[in-house]
């Protein structure tokens, strides 16, 4: 069976962290398309062993190389190059995230191999859908080198465990790193603020808030945390200040394909929906009725956030009671 | 592959900021039926090379300023129309412009722009060294964010990707940015050359004004061929492209939905419509 070759970064303070929901879809779509091979960049460990071979993964090869850690992201796309060699993998998946971007891109220059990004898709000739032009069109594109290198998005698929489950060994390995790979250097690292919730772009349920909001992300957060949802926000609100950028969903912030986004106080203008357009359900509140987000929205109400979404919150909290 | 520059002069500094000409996003944005390649015809400068720009310029300022040598070259590969955005990059500030155009480069996949655009680059820099290379976050028309990784990889450049605060050491040596990743924020050094892409939360970009606008006019547009970059055409375009669209067609759009207003129970309604959907 063919190989896919998987990256788990566990530098840097993600050393020691769960398996990733990502990870997770990334090795279901490993494991369904051919034999999944994990490169770990940082340490081991028996609980994430045990996760991998779960999902059918039985090498794992781990180098814990100081410049992996030192050095921004090059090193990285060294260690998977070497990788890539040695395991004959005809394919490597990563997150769909900036990292994830600019790995695939090394990556794809040191094998001269092409990469796909943006990948919402894939069948077992490697074909991958994308959306392009935020989400207009549905593309489906192939690689046409030997190896496939491709970026996948959050939430494509449901996580399964492989049919046979494994026993997962570490093989330490060693590689040689360019001299031109060792040239930025990690001089700081500050942990971001954990806010609990799910990750924006692994989460079934986003709420998004915008410039409605004059400020205030209470009654957001509090139906957000109703639902089990991540929170959002539209570019207004991040300029303005009131939520931080990692919130961002948009042209330039994250997309994200939910299977209910709930946006509220945002106009839906095409920086937005660019972000958003490609969840299953939309519901929008605005008290615009002309709103280019009720265009998009399976279910609208034009009234004042301030009242509805208290309602709304209530109502979830009084049926789970 | 060889270094763009040994050293740092004291003296100037030379920055290239990558820019694109894109269909702007205002508009519904086409794709040919034939081909799969981009409608060009409602173009602009893309809104994510501005940051880039913006942050060459704020570097030349403090390092000189005007009085200074210092040179920022807007470049654009693309096709002829695709000179708009230089020019308008030359009314916000950038010194002089360069524009790759050639039938051949249509169809170029990221590995084959960043091909093209790093010999574009070595040559440029055998006329003035190469201290900077600037790009966006991403083009609002691609948005694959590739390019800037590969172009570093390709020119052996030290790589700042996703920048989002940049300065430059006193002795203009040391480059120390800023890059906040999802679960940490990293600061990094490195020096020059560099290859450097910014996001939009680096700064505010400004705006052409009319002595701006005024002096774009005398400053210098080169246009090149692959022929006069030695560039072999078959290394760039569909041919030089590891990956292939298939096919393209448009998303279904989104039927209409129910819109409510809200008489006192709207937010009773949503839970329904939540519940109903299997939502909760």
């Amino acid at each position: 069976m063919a190989t896919i070759l998987l990256f788990l970064d566990r530098t840097g303070t993600a050393a020691g962290s769960p398996l990733s929901k990502v990870s997770e879809e990334l090795l279901t779509l490993a494991h369904t398309a051919g034999e999944p091979v994990v490169a770990l960049a940082g340490p081991s460990d028996d609980s994430l062993l045990e996760q991998l071979g779960r999902h059918g993964v039985s090498r794992v090869l781990v180098s814990e190389q100081p410049e992996l850690n030192d050095y921004l992201l090059a090193p990285k796309a060294d260690f998977l190059a070497h990788m890539v060699i040695s395991t004959g993998a005809c394919a490597v998946l990563l997150e769909n995230s900036a990292d994830g971007k600019d790995l695939a891109g090394r990556l794809g220059i040191a094998l001269s191999a092409g990469v796909i990004t943006d990948v919402v898709g894939l069948d077992s000739e490697l074909v991958a859908e994308k959306s392009v032009l935020a989400g207009e069109y549905n593309v489906r594109a192939r690689v046409t080198t030997a190896t496939a290198i491709l970026t996948v998005k959050a939430n494509i698929v449901d996580v399964v465990a492989a049919e046979t489950p494994v026993t997962a060994a570490v093989e330490t390995v060693e590689v040689p790193f360019d001299a031109a790979s060792q040239q930025v250097r990690i001089v700081q690292r500050s942990p971001r603020a954990v806010s609990g919730r799910p990750a924006l772009e692994d989460a079934r349920v986003v709420v998004a808030g915008g410039r409605g909001l004059d400020g205030d992300f209470g009654p957001v957060e509090q139906l957000a945390d109703a639902l089990g949802a991540a929170v959002g926000a539209s570019r207004a609100a991040t300029d303005a200040g009131w939520i931080d950028h990692a919130f961002q969903v948009g042209q330039t912030g994250k997309t994200v394909s939910p299977q209910l986004y709930i946006s509220v106080g945002i106009s839906g203008a095409i920086q937005q929906k660019a972000g958003m357009q490609t969840s299953k359900v939309i519901v929008a509140i605005n008290n615009d009725e002309d709103s280019p987000v009720f265009e998009i929205a399976d279910f609208g109400i034009v009234g004042d956030l301030f009242e509805v979404l208290p309602q709304a919150t209530a109502e979830i909290l009084r049926r789970r009671a | 592959m060889q270094r763009l520059k040994g050293h740092v002069a004291q003296s100037a500094l030379n920055i290239i900021v990558l820019i694109k000409h894109v269909p702007d996003a205002q508009f519904d944005r086409r794709l040919a039926e034939d081909s799969h390649r981009m409608d060009r015809s409602e173009s602009i400068l893309s809104e994510l090379d501005e940051y880039a720009l913006e942050a060459a310029l704020a570097l030349s300022e403090q390092h000189g300023g005007k009085n200074s040598e210092n040179t920022v070259t807007a470049v654009t590969v693309g096709p002829p129309a695709a000179v708009a955005a230089v020019k308008k990059a030359l009314q916000i500030g950038a010194t002089a412009g360069v524009h790759l155009s050639d039938e051949a480069l249509a169809g170029s996949d990221a590995a084959a722009t960043s091909a093209a655009i790093a010999v574009l680059i070595q040559h440029l820099g055998t006329q003035t060294p190469v201290d900077l290379v600037l790009t966006g976050m991403a083009s609002t028309d691609g948005e694959t964010s590739l390019v800037p990784a590969q172009l570093a990889a390709r020119l052996g450049l030290a790589q700042l990707t996703q920048v989002s605060a940049l300065s430059l050491s006193e002795d203009g040596a040391t480059l120390m940015a800023r890059r906040d990743g999802d679960t940490e924020t990293l600061e990094l050094q490195a020096s020059l050359p560099a290859v450097v892409s910014v996001t939009d939360q680096i700064n505010e970009p400004r705006y052409p004004n009319f002595k701006g606008i005024l002096a774009a006019k005398k400053k210098k547009v080169t246009t090149l061929t692959l022929a006069d970059l030695g560039l072999d055409p078959a290394l760039v375009g569909a041919s030089g492209s590891w990956t292939e669209v298939l096919d393209a067609a448009p998303r279904p759009a989104r039927a209409a939905g129910t819109i409510v207003s809200d008489t006192g129970d709207a937010g009773i309604q949503l839970v329904d419509f939540l519940a109903a959907q299997k939502l909760l």
